[in-house]
């Protein structure tokens, strides 16, 4: 059996381990994201969030995802 | 004073007072003051979210955008480019293209870089955003940013968070007069009256969060700033009397016994 490689990526600057391949779509469901309410960048590019079962984590990529908090 | 409605961007809002969510207790704290205040805008911020604790409450649970309009802002953003970043995550979120830009020059007196704001009104402009700009009470800069496409033009009165209250209302009065988009009080308020004299200057309308949320008594300084705004607008539109430095009484002279 091909053992799944794993690889790290940075989330909201935190270092994470992943599967590799792992859609970016996926990933943000297991962290419970809740998708209407945030919008994502990978790599200082933002993402279409209709498209974010297209993409495939790759190592070192870097997503930041953001939602509006209280502010003045 | 039902015709007298605040126009942003082509958009008729009831409410002249902008509220921020900022700086409260709680999140209730925050919801119930909003709603007290009778503002039909609110300002928040864009960060990150909190990956480790999932059941840290939104904002968006307590407020709801659909009821109230949410004007993302950039607070906290020293350059054009984390500005612009800012603001096109936030149209992402969810199509917003009404949005507050404020680009801070100085970390002490959080005045803002007004060159940097001026470069991010025009590419914001551009790329459709309707951009209403945290500025300085310069009218010469005020009328710049007109000039590249700003939608409403919000002078501070005094430092973020200063509860100075209106510095400089001359200038506030020049850049009213020279312009004909809304002009909108913010920053530097530290209680309802502060408002009354912004509107009775004749701003289109105030933004209060410090005043508010730093309060020893939040809701009742919400309703404050709600009929301040609101008496400070029927003050205006009413015109004041001149000043005499002579009395002038008010009783008729005839019929005196």
């Amino acid at each position: 059996m091909k053992k799944i490689k794993k690889i790290k990526i940075k989330i909201n600057g935190k270092f994470s381990t992943i599967n590799e391949n792992l859609s970016l779509l996926i990933f943000l469901k297991q962290l419970e994201i809740p998708l209407k309410k945030v919008a994502i960048e990978l790599n200082q590019e933002i993402i279409d969030k209709k498209k974010l079962n297209n993409i495939n984590l790759k190592k070192n990529d870097n997503i930041e995802i953001v939602h509006f908090i209280g502010g003045g | 004073m039902t015709q007298d409605k605040f126009i942003v961007a082509k958009k008729k809002f009831n409410s002249r007072l902008i509220v921020g969510t900022g700086k409260y207790k709680s999140m209730s704290e925050c919801a119930k003051a909003i709603k007290l205040s009778g503002a039909d805008i609110i300002t928040v911020a864009v960060r990150r979210v909190n990956i480790s604790d999932k059941k840290k409450p939104l904002l968006m649970d307590y407020i709801d955008p659909k009821k109230i309009t949410y004007l993302p802002n950039t607070a906290g953003c020293f350059t054009s480019e984390e500005a612009l970043r800012t603001l096109r995550l936030a149209r992402e979120i969810g199509g917003w293209k009404l949005v507050k830009l404020e680009v801070l020059g100085d970390k002490k007196n959080l005045f803002p870089d007004m060159i940097e704001t001026l470069k991010s009104t025009e590419v914001l402009t551009k790329e459709g955003f309707n951009v209403m700009v945290y500025c300085n009470d310069d009218p010469l800069m005020a009328q710049r940013l007109e000039n590249v496409g700003a939608c409403a033009i919000m002078p501070l009165a005094a430092p973020i968070g200063s509860g100075l209250g209106i510095l400089n209302p001359t200038n506030i009065k020049i850049i009213r007069s020279q312009t004909k988009l809304p002009v909108i009080v913010d920053a530097g308020l530290g209680q309802a009256s502060d408002a009354a004299i912004a509107m009775e200057l004749g701003c289109d309308g105030v933004l209060a969060n410090t005043a508010i949320a730093k309060a020893k008594k939040p809701f009742l300084m919400s309703l404050a700033f709600k009929n301040a705004v609101i008496a400070g607008r029927q003050s205006y539109l009413a015109g004041r009397i001149e000043k005499t430095i002579y009395g002038s009484a008010s009783s008729p002279k005839s019929g005196i016994i």
